[in-house]
């Protein structure tokens, strides 16, 4: 065991963990944060998708002593009670089916706009291709990722380059 | 246009202030009197106050957790003093928004606003038995108790305002939970103030769940104002800002963890186990062994995972290989003496008319084993304390669960309980749910909470599977190109198909040694197309793989089980005839179906032709027999059709496809389903269901398959076991609501299951319009791009 000091949704932890453990499990068993899940634990689904430094990045295959930047969960893309656009969008689109994938749905595409705020509908079906969903809610992944990208050029809704620590 | 009514955004939270889980049952205890008088409400209030239950912070109760009473209106509804209600139902909701549609009904029966309302679903000692969820008839069978309690809670309501009012019930309007008079509206009752917080206390009738009434009717089709609408989901906000707490996130003080090891060949026999090789980890509790069963417990997730991995064990291999190869899978099951056979007495005479017919086709059709591969693998937390058992669990049947513990464990039924959460897309895997068994097994033995989860591989391996099939189909057309003989042969190795929650079929008790005396044998099904054909025979067998306990080739119930194989094979032949014949696939089928509707069959073609001409005309269909005349670019298109029923429903698909020749690579670049379930709740809701029920055919079409060697699955992860991604998804999808009832606007129009037809015709539609680009007939799924590739290249395309 060792400490290790995170920055997560702008709180600093320390832990008392082994360093090799997977970040994916001290998100949510030391820390609470029950957004990113267990899917695969091969980097293959991205059920346990967070962002770190802006990067969508999977936690289960993530060393919790090797992550250097500010990470960001599910839970922190909300800023003062505003939903981010992207999850107003999947609530507006009534994307989920069970809605277990979600997380990974959703921080992907929110990586994916920061970095790319216009994307062709190519660029969002290659974009979002490693977060897979058994439910396959894509039609509607990809109508939501649409909606967020409509209503940033018609500038109805806030950037969503402000969830980004 | 979409019309979505918004919705409180601290649903959950009021869910729960609302509903303490032991109050609740307090609540329902005090429920045993019967009293008819309507007049003679008690005034028992609520105990709403005690503290909520299952925050962990004091361990259970002792129980014990009587079954709520079905034949009670408060295990149903209950009215709280700021005027709004709950729901309580035996349902699960697998992530079709079944628990919004039951909303729906009940506040339209109830008369209440649909946002002043919330849902409590599938725990085993605060909601009546309904059995969890299956079959999709959530609505067309369970949703009528649902409807008829609400209208019985109304019909009470209206009586004691009535008396409150001093004014007969005639005279009365309810307009969202207010009752008023209609000559004086300004004289009026709320339901909170005739009831609020208080037991209803009125018995029901009904010899079971499905029967539950009172004397109240339900609305006519035309009365109802919430159901018919798109309020959204109550359950999506939560599963997008990550406050949900899932089954999967569920935790209690001195919770530990545990992982299976399970048997590295199927009928693997554990000869020891080596403790010393993980004793000394951290965190480590302890290896627990029954028969072939193993886990290991940690105190934390990841080092069980570590311990689980680093466990050394020595296991025996059978005997004999417990079955072919996923290669030799097919021929296999073609020279296997069955375990069973259907073959009821042919319609006509199908030999004397292929004898005779003018055009006679055969053809074989393959489909491999697919797995449900939830993207969630299992998962149950299970609590032993003060002598009871209750297990956190997604679990689509809650109350089998509860029965096949109580049983497993030895306990009396009333000291286990099952509380249903919110978990990854079920589809069948969850009614025969090991997790559960297992984490109530292991907490038993622990003596703390356990919480297990199974790995990917351990997953994709050893979940239950959709069943394999083979089949032989022949066909004769007479000189007009009508058809004339159909005759099918259907083989599923469905030998031992795992019951629900039944102790003696769940994965660990196999392990454990358990067996049924005779295996629980599968089916194969038969085409649900309702095309008449003079002479016809359907035959269909069972058969056995060599290993039929302990192994990971078990199947189980698959989306509309059975269905989208079947329905590849004949709804693919049907379009093989109607080349055959250079018909039109549209044409061809309709010329199969009569709009006569005088009996069941008669009216389900009605609907049968309404949903085809629906589909076509969506899809802008051009008349013309298939394949096409193929073009010469590197990228062919084509489009097709299939249709099926399930129970009343019927949808028709269309796909349309584009094909690589170069790379034998498949994209369904549209896809259209026309879709008659009748009365529908939700039309949004139902929208989303179609595509995903679609899409998930879409990924079997194309994808799945389980591979294994002849003694171990190999197909154990996202890479080895693909799934559809982002990248396949079709550019438009096209979903027609159609009502083909020969009497539309009647007022008694039913809702039939409405989400697992979907899943039946897709693969087909894909088949089909394959064949319309290139001229070349698949017949055996998935389609992945080197098996197209090596049929386009062997037919010279
Ligand atoms: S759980 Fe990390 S990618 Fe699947
Ligand atoms: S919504 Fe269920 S896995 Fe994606």
């Amino acid at each position: 065991m060792s400490e290790v000091t995170l920055t997560v949704n702008g709180v600093t932890h320390t832990v008392d963990v082994d360093p090799v453990t997977p970040l994916l499990y001290v998100l949510r068993n030391d820390l609470g944060l029950k957004g990113p899940r267990f899917g695969c634990g091969l980097g293959q689904c991205g059920a346990c998708t967070v962002i770190v430094d802006g990067v969508a990045t999977r936690s289960c295959m993530t060393r919790v002593a090797r992550v250097q930047g500010a990470i960001t969960t599910l839970e922190g893309l909300a800023k003062e009670g505003e939903l981010h656009p992207v999850q107003q969008a999947w609530i507006d689109e009534q994307v989920p089916q069970c809605g277990f994938c979600q997380n990974g749905q959703i921080l992907t595409a929110k990586a994916l706009l920061d970095r790319n705020p216009n994307p062709t509908d190519t660029e969002i079906r290659e974009g979002m291709s490693g977060a897979l969903c058994r439910c396959m809610t894509y039609y509607r992944i990809q109508a939501a990722i649409k909606r967020v990208v409509g209503s940033l050029a018609s500038g109805q809704s806030a950037s969503v380059e402000e969830g980004v620590e | 246009m979409t019309i979505f009514t918004s919705i409180p955004r601290k649903l959950e939270e009021v869910l729960d202030a609302r509903t303490p889980l032991a109050s609740r049952r307090d609540f329902l205890k005090a429920s045993g009197l019967i009293v008819v008088s309507v007049g003679a409400v008690a005034a028992s209030v609520s105990p709403l106050v005690s503290a909520v239950e299952g925050d962990g912070a004091k361990g259970q109760g002792t129980g014990p957790y009587p079954d709520p009473d079905f034949r009670q209106l408060d295990s149903w509804i209950v009215i709280h003093g700021d005027n709004t209600a709950t729901f309580y139902v035996g349902k699960t909701d697998c992530g079709q928004g079944t628990g919004t549609a039951f909303r729906q009904m009940m506040a339209d029966e109830l008369d209440i606003g649909y946002d002043s309302t919330s849902l409590v679903m599938g725990s085993t000692d605060v909601t009546p038995d309904q059995g969890g969820s299956g079959g999709s008839d959530a609505i067309q069978r369970d949703g009528w108790p649902m409807r008829r309690v609400a209208a019985e809670a109304r019909r009470i309501l209206l009586e004691l305002a009535s008396e409150r009012l001093e004014a007969p019930v005639e005279e009365l309007v309810v307009n969202d939970a207010v009752v008023s008079l209609r000559a004086n509206p300004s004289r009026q009752v709320t339901y909170a103030d005739l009831v609020g917080g208080q037991r209803f206390d009125v018995s029901l009738m009904g010899r079971n769940v499905n029967e539950t009434t009172g004397v109240a009717n339900v609305k006519p089709v035309e009365a109802l104002r919430i159901v018919g609408q798109s309020p959204m989901r109550y359950d999506i906000p939560p599963k997008v800002d990550g406050s949900l707490t899932w089954a999967v996130d569920m935790t209690l003080p001195g919770m530990v963890h545990a992982r299976n090891i399970k048997p590295p060949v199927a009928g693997g026999r554990l000869r020891s186990v080596e403790e010393s090789s993980v004793r000394d980890l951290p965190g480590f509790i302890r290896v627990v062994r029954k028969g072939n069963y193993l886990a290991v417990v940690c105190e934390r997730e990841e080092q069980a995972i570590t311990a689980a991995r680093r466990l050394k064990t020595n296991w025996e291999k059978p005997s004999s290989a417990p079955f072919p190869t996923s290669e030799e899978l097919f021929s296999y099951m073609r020279a296997a003496t069955p375990t069973s056979k259907f073959e009821p007495d042919p319609t006509g005479d199908p030999e004397a008319a292929l004898a005779g017919a003018a055009t006679v086709i055969e053809a074989e059709y393959d489909v491999p084993f697919q797995g449900h591969t939830a993207f969630g693998p299992a998962h149950a937390l299970a609590d032993p304390s003060n002598g009871q058992m209750t297990i956190y669990t997604n679990d689509m049947k809650s109350y089998g669960m509860r029965v096949g513990i109580a049983e497993f464990l030895g306990m009396p039924r009333d000291r286990v309980r099952v509380v249903w959460m919110e978990g990854s897309q079920a589809y069948g895997r969850t009614a025969a749910d090991d997790a559960g068994f297992e984490a109530a097994f292991l907490a038993k033995e622990i003596g703390r909470p356990v919480r297990l989860q199974w790995m990917r591989d351990e997953e994709t391996a050893w979940d239950t599977k959709g069943t394999a099939f083979t089949f032989a189909l022949r066909g004769g057309l007479d000189s007009q190109g009508k058809l004339v003989a159909f005759d099918y042969n259907a083989q599923a190795a469905d030998y031992n198909h795992v019951g629900y929650n039944e102790v003696e079929t769940v994965l660990v008790s196999q392990l454990m040694g358990t067996r049924l005396e005779t295996p629980n044998s599968g089916r194969a099904a038969t085409p649900s197309a309702m095309y008449t054909i003079p002479h016809r025979r359907e035959a269909t067998q069972v058969v056995s793989l060599p290993m039929v306990w302990e192994t990971p080739l078990r199947t189980g119930n698959l989306r509309d089980p059975n269905g989208p194989q079947v329905t590849f094979a004949s709804e693919s032949f049907i379009d093989e005839l109607a080349a055959a014949g250079t018909v039109d696939p549209v044409a061809f089928r309709l010329g199969l179906l009569t709009a006569s509707t005088d009996d069941d069959s008669g009216f389900k073609r009605a609907r049968s032709i309404a949903v085809i001409r629906a589909a076509a005309e969506a899809y802008g269909w051009d008349t013309r027999p298939s394949p096409k005349a193929r073009g010469e670019g590197t990228v062919v298109s084509g489009r097709g059709i299939a249709y099926a029923y399930r129970s009343e429903t019927v949808v028709a698909e269309i796909a349309e496809v584009e094909v690589n020749r170069d790379t034998g690579h498949v994209w369904v670049k549209r896809l259209v389903c026309a879709h008659d379930c009748g009365l529908v709740i939700n039309p949004e809701g139902l929208r989303r269901t179609i595509e995903c029920g679609m899409l998930h055919s879409l990924s079997r079409a194309l994808h799945e398959e389980v591979q294994f060697d002849n003694e171990k699955v190999t197909s154990v992860n996202w890479r080895s076991h693909p799934s559809l991604v982002h990248a396949d998804t079709p550019a438009v999808i096209d979903v027609v609501l159609v009502n083909g009832d020969p009497n539309p606007d009647r007022s008694d129009l039913p809702p039939y299951g409405a989400g697992e037809t979907v899943c039946k015709p897709l693969i087909a539609a894909v088949a089909n319009a394959i064949f319309d680009a290139t001229g070349v007939r698949l017949r055996r799924i998935p389609f992945r791009d080197e098996r197209v590739l090596a049929e386009l290249t062997a037919a010279a395309v």
